[in-house]
């Protein structure tokens, strides 16, 4: 199943935050939410797909844009992954039932982990666009996350 | 911030540029940042083959922290003709990229330590950095080297293709 498409309502879901506490559908209302998925913290890139994005958390921001990583990872790995890469992008985990969320959204792949995906979620929670990278290895520029905000804006 | 981000071709190699390699050679232009290894690495390869290399600054500093203040560094070295070869010294030697580091290498070069430490801190130097990173952005740059060559684009570590197709670009 390709990632959920554009104009498609968000699949219902559930993931834990850093506090355990629950996202869910309900959440993605009255914001712009760009879910991240990304296959594995700690995954070896020279630099950090999420350390990129990082860098213009401000100018999504200014956009009105929310951005959230995404892995099965438990918790307490992505806690250590964000300290270790030095970010402030919130991270959920799809660790119980193990990526649940990833196969509602279709991005899980067939080895137990996310794509590496990009979901852009409108404040109707109505899925505005999506891109899955060729492969897990590609990372996504960030421009293509302003494109998307752009065209949303239109 | 402000200003765009969205995506826009990669800007050609201009006046505002470091530029270095064989008079005439096509060029290249690689995005880098000083703490990254495989942009040491790739450093290395282009220096052995007949192309012009413009380098532009992409530090992202969740990865790689001492990035941003080495970009300074080359540039404030820049202001007194030494950019290359600040550029040079810091990829030579990555694990010591710390502020007394950077001024061990100024020393070295014979720059004056004063120009160069207000340089570095300097807002335009800073700007500069940034401008380069936020270009990058628009380009596609996703991760650290990105190399462009005929408005290609090759992310991370290049395949020996790559190389090869360079090597043979003025023959």
């Amino acid at each position: 199943m390709p990632v959920v498409a554009a104009r498609q309502p968000a699949p219902d879901f559930s993931l834990a935050t850093s506090g355990g506490d629950p996202f869910t559908r309900a959440d993605l209302e009255g914001a712009i939410t760009v879910l991240v998925f990304y296959p594995f913290a700690f995954s070896p890139v020279c630099t950090d797909q999420l350390s990129l994005y990082n860098e213009v958390r401000a100018d999504l921001a200014e956009r009105g844009a929310s951005l959230y990583g995404v892995s099965c990872d438990a918790v307490w790995s992505q806690q250590a992954f964000k300290e270790k890469l030095g970010v402030e992008i919130e991270q959920l985990s799809d660790f119980e039932p193990k990526g649940a969320t990833c196969r509602a959204f279709g991005v899980l792949h067939p080895g137990g982990f996310p794509q590496r995906a990009l979901v852009l979620i409108g404040p109707d929670a109505v899925v505005r666009w999506s891109y899955e990278a060729p492969s897990p290895g590609d990372l996504p520029g960030a421009n293509l996350l302003f494109d998307a905000l752009e065209e949303l804006e239109r | 911030m402000g200003g765009d981000l969205s995506s826009a071709p990669v800007a050609p190699v201009g006046p505002a540029d470091h530029v270095r390699g064989p008079e005439g050679a096509p060029a290249v232009v690689v995005y880098g940042d000083y703490e990254c290894p495989f942009c040491a690495a790739l450093e290395l390869r282009l220096g052995e083959l007949p192309v012009r290399v413009a380098f532009r600054h992409f530090p992202v500093r969740g990865s790689h922290p001492r990035a941003f203040p080495a970009a300074c560094a080359a540039e404030a070295a820049g202001r007194q003709g030494a950019f290359w070869e600040m550029h040079d010294a810091l990829f030579a030697d990555q694990g010591r990229l710390e502020d007394p580091h950077l001024w061990a290498r100024a020393e070295r070069l014979g720059l004056d330590l004063a120009r160069f430490e207000a340089d570095r801190r300097d807002a335009t130097v800073a700007a500069q950095i940034t401008a380069d990173f936020r270009a990058g952005v628009r380009a596609g740059v996703p991760t650290t080297p990105t190399l462009f060559h005929a408005g290609k684009r090759h992310a991370g570590r290049l395949d020996e293709a790559v190389f090869e197709r360079l090597a043979n670009l003025g023959v």
